[in-house]
């Protein structure tokens, strides 16, 4: 389906710390259209500093009373200037919004689970994915990881859903000190390989790429959503590329907005 | 009002002076869904060589004070899988394609201009001379006036396609390679390409681009552009084709009241892909405001002050 361009007011702008917070647009017919896993692509201000839109994956899609979709929400990090203005946005103003873009993520239904890994912002197309994979019955797990115990955010809204939590902290003020990895591998290990399951993971770049090798290791399928920074989102510019094995395994640099953001683990080819 | 926003480049007719920036705006197909591309002046397509292409690694572009640089190192399908897989849709939804052509060598250029020459619905060349990412080929050409003229004569041979060698503004006097092509065949030249740039990060030290270095586009390089134009425009008698930053329609008439025949937009089409109706009828009401029936009249209309 065609992407849609809207100049979208803001409903809400929760401060979930200092450096996140979670944007809500009225964009009915955005969150009709979107699939869990893709994006929008959001322009920050309407002057020429900074220039490009951001992208920025559908974190939640929100309905009326009636169940039509009417809202979408952002998962935001504090970064640099064009995320400093998404920050200081407050309800009534408006933003250009370009969506849905990308490919989705392939949902699972049972026997199979699905276990999602999140590394930080990461978080963001998780929610989304939550609500689709529940509309399936699928059994879903939550791999979550941040700096600190303040990094970890709609821990009740996922155990809300019947989201199984396993949580890890880089200073140890939540769940497992250390890496999200570490619980994963964990699960793996214990997981009999007749229960079928898929890997879904977003997150910082090392992180991707240590998922995508659990994955293999434990011969369990991923789908890896990638963060590329983006020109345009259209498949304009050939700037967000990742390299990808095709059917002969010869790699090549595809356009993450086209091809993706979502690939799955096998495919890529870490630099 | 009925206004004319008809334009000709050398034997091409054009239904209004719009196009799209080489390697703005992919092969035109992506924008299939959200753009009629036979609203377009014409569809420049992303540069081709002869074979395909890996280009460079990422990170591909960085953004700066109302620019952006862009190291993309022209990844590309090469001209045989763009004829095979890209045109037949290209014509059925009527888009005139202009594709830019780029190469490595003197024999790669007039390959790929030949090929091209006996494909059905390319309506024009524009001979990429001026790209400032790749070591080999392209801005060798585009910085030296011999080079330059030898590949315009060259590919000249084998084309009876219009000609539009597009020229890169990394040299001292860009009018004396506009001249240089006109001398050797050209239909029209078009101007400008990037702005070779540089951005570092000074917490890690490295580079913002993969490539060190990359070309600036965007607002940032209109003023610079507008002067490269204007300057074509007085020495030589083809058309010029001009670019460099163009966001609105007021950008598109400076440039054509510098001396643009028609413009090309790059950059801007990444913030709002959608800018193409914005500019036809922001010239229009322009065109209908100063009591202007056709848009050629605009061409090179600049008023002096003395
Ligand atoms: C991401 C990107 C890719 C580009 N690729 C090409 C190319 O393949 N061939 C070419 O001749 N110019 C290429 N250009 C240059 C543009 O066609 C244009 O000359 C330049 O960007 C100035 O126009 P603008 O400011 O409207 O973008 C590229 C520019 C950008 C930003």
């Amino acid at each position: 389906m065609a992407p849609i361009d809207l100049d979208a007011e803001v409903l809400r702008n929760t401060h979930l710390s200092a450096g996140y917070h979670v944007l809500v647009l009225a964009a009915p017919g955005i969150a009709a259209a979107t699939r869990p896993g893709q994006f929008v692509m959001i322009r920050t201000t309407t002057g020429t500093d900074p220039l490009l839109r951001r992208p920025f994956s559908v974190f939640e899609i929100l309905r009326d009373a009636d169940g039509t979709p009417e809202a979408i929400s952002i998962l935001c990090k504090l970064v640099g200037p064009g995320t400093a203005r998404l920050a200081g946005a407050s309800a009534g103003d408006r933003l250009a919004v370009l969506g849905p873009l990308g490919k989705p993520f392939d949902l699972v239904a049972p026997p199979s689970e699905a276990w999602m890994v999140a590394g930080g912002v990461g978080l963001a197309p998780f929610a989304a994915l939550t609500e689709s994979l529940a509309a399936l019955a699928t059994p879903t797990r939550l791999f979550y990881g941040g700096r600190s115990r303040t990094d970890l955010f709609y821990l009740d809204w996922f155990e809300a859903r019947g989201v199984r939590l396993d949580l890890a902290t880089e200073d140890g003020t939540r769940g497992t000190h250390g890496r999200v990895t570490a619980p994963l591998e964990a699960a793996l290990r214990v997981m009999p390989a007749d229960r079928p399951l898929t890997i879904y993971v977003c997150g910082p770049e090392p992180m991707l790429k240590a998922v995508a090798a659990l994955g293999r290791v434990h011969g369990r399928p991923s789908q890896v959503s990638t963060e590329q920074v983006m020109g345009c989102g259209l498949g304009g510019c050939y700037s967000c590329v990742v390299r990808v094995r095709d059917e002969s395994g010869t790699p090549h640099f595809v356009r993450s907005c086209l091809n993706g953001p979502v690939f799955r683990g096998e495919d890529l080819v870490w630099e | 009002m009925n206004v004319d926003l008809c334009v000709r480049i050398g034997s091409l007719v054009l239904k209004n002076p719009l196009m799209s920036a080489s390697g703005c705006f992919g092969y035109g197909l992506e924008y299939a869904d959200i753009v009629d591309l036979s609203s377009l002046g014409a569809v420049v397509v992303k540069g081709l060589f002869l074979n395909e292409r890996e280009g460079h690694q990422p990170p591909r572009i960085v953004e700066t004070p109302s620019g952006m640089l862009n190291a993309i190192g022209l990844q590309g399908i090469g001209v045989h899988r763009f004829v095979r897989e890209k045109m037949p849709e290209l014509r059925r939804l009527g888009a005139v394609v202009i594709v830019n052509v780029c190469g490595s060598s003197l024999d790669e250029y007039v390959e790929v201009s030949r090929i091209l020459s006996d494909v059905e619905g390319v309506a024009a060349i524009e001979l990429n001379i001026s790209c400032p990412n790749i070591k080999e080929g392209g801005i060798q050409f585009g910085c030296n006036l011999s080079s330059t003229h030898e590949v315009v004569s060259a590919v000249r041979r084998v084309t009876t396609l219009p000609l539009i060698p597009k020229l890169t503004p990394n040299v001292t006097s860009v009018s004396s390679f506009a001249r240089a092509a006109e001398e050797a065949g050209a239909d029209a030249v078009s101007l400008v390409n990037t702005f070779l740039a540089m951005a570092i990060d000074v917490d890690t030290r490295r580079p913002k681009l993969s490539n060190t270095m990359g070309g600036l586009s965007g607002p940032a390089i209109r003023p610079i552009a507008v002067r490269m134009v204007y300057e074509c425009a007085q020495l030589v008698r083809i058309p010029v084709v001009g670019m460099g930053g163009i966001s609105s329609a007021r950008d598109v008439l400076e440039f054509m009241i510098a001396g643009a025949t028609a413009v090309q937009i790059g950059t801007a089409t990444f913030v709002d892909p959608f800018i193409w109706s914005t500019l036809r009828s922001g010239i229009e009401e322009y065109m209908a405001r100063h009591n202007v029936g056709r848009v050629t009249d605009l061409v090179g209309s600049m008023e002096r002050w003395i």
